[in-house]
């Protein structure tokens, strides 16, 4: 049972705001294990020059994968997420995700192929604040391995 | 936190191996701050039927360390302009209390305008590539 190629092009509705807070960005720095300051001191965040602690280069992942959760568990894109793993992941960044951000974020899926006997998906998450500011967009290919057998 | 300023790089530099462990409780932390339960990344037992040989770690656990690598190297006043990987290989974790190792280095791949840097970055476990493609634009003071 292979992906549903009717998903290619759809776009979802952007997902609530999400409101970036400097006690999650602290857990997710703690997660990875990595202990920089800008990540969880809001006067050395300040003093590098940004308006509060900023997130980690891979934390819209978090933003992203809360928004295209929604789309993976559409019934009728067929995706069986056990058999998933993730091909490969790219972010382009406008600046830094910080505390105090509001932000949605929409996904598109740009395309549903079967290569060998897998099925791969890709799809772009765009995440802009809630004015509008577009802040970072998230591409990611995820492989349903054996998907296409 | 010390960090490079672009008149400071040169082309073809390469920047020495950091390894990162990776535990179960990595994992299991990685699931709770990202949300991303996915049981293959914590259970055996689903794991193992779905034909992987352990628990694996995120992919976007692997890309973390790497990020960290970067943005450790680039130091406080760097802004990451762009960042991207392919996951080649799963990064098995055994349930023990040593689990894996992410070994990261990288290399000044070329200097761009507006103090922009792009970094090829290598993630190896065990000797394995567990990812490739792996680059970094970065923009420098």
């Amino acid at each position: 049972m292979a992906i549903n190629p009717d998903f290619i092009g759809k776009t979802f509705p952007p997902s609530a705001p999400y409101e970036i807070s400097r006690v999650k960005l602290a857990e997710f720095a703690d997660a990875i294990g990595d202990p920089n300051p800008l990540y969880r001191d809001q006067a050395v965040a300040v003093g590098a020059g940004f308006p509060d602690v900023i997130a980690p280069p891979t934390f819209p992942i978090v933003i992203s994968m809360a928004s295209s959760g929604q789309a993976m568990a559409d019934p009728d894109l067929n995706l069986n997420y056990a058999m998933v793993v993730h091909g490969e992941q790219r972010f382009e960044y406008e600046r830094p995700l910080h505390a105090g951000d509001v932000v949605t974020a929409q996904v598109t899926i740009s395309d549903i192929r079967e290569i060998g006997r897998n099925s791969v998906m890709t799809t772009s998450t765009t995440i802009s604040t809630v004015a509008g500011e577009h802040v970072c967009t998230a591409h990611a290919t995820l492989v349903e391995r054996g998907g296409a057998a | 936190m010390t960090g490079v300023t672009y008149a400071d790089v040169e082309v073809g530099t390469e920047i020495p191996v950091v390894d990162y462990q990776v535990t179960r409780l990595s994992l299991i932390k990685y699931c709770g701050a990202s949300g991303d339960f996915n049981v293959i990344h914590w259970n055996e037992r689903i794991a193992k039927s779905v034909g992987l040989p352990d628990v694996i770690a995120h992919g976007m656990f692997t890309m973390a360390e790497a990020g960290r690598f970067v943005t450790d190297w680039a130091g406080p006043r760097a802004i990451v302009l762009e960042f991207g990987v392919r996951f080649s290989s799963p990064l098995v974790v055994p349930d023990d209390d040593i689990g894996g190792t992410i070994n990261v280095s990288g290399q000044i791949e070329e200097k761009l305008d507006g103090n922009r840097v792009a970094l090829a970055l290598t993630a190896r476990s065990a000797g394995t590539k567990v990812l490739t493609r792996a680059r970094a634009v970065v923009r420098l003071p």
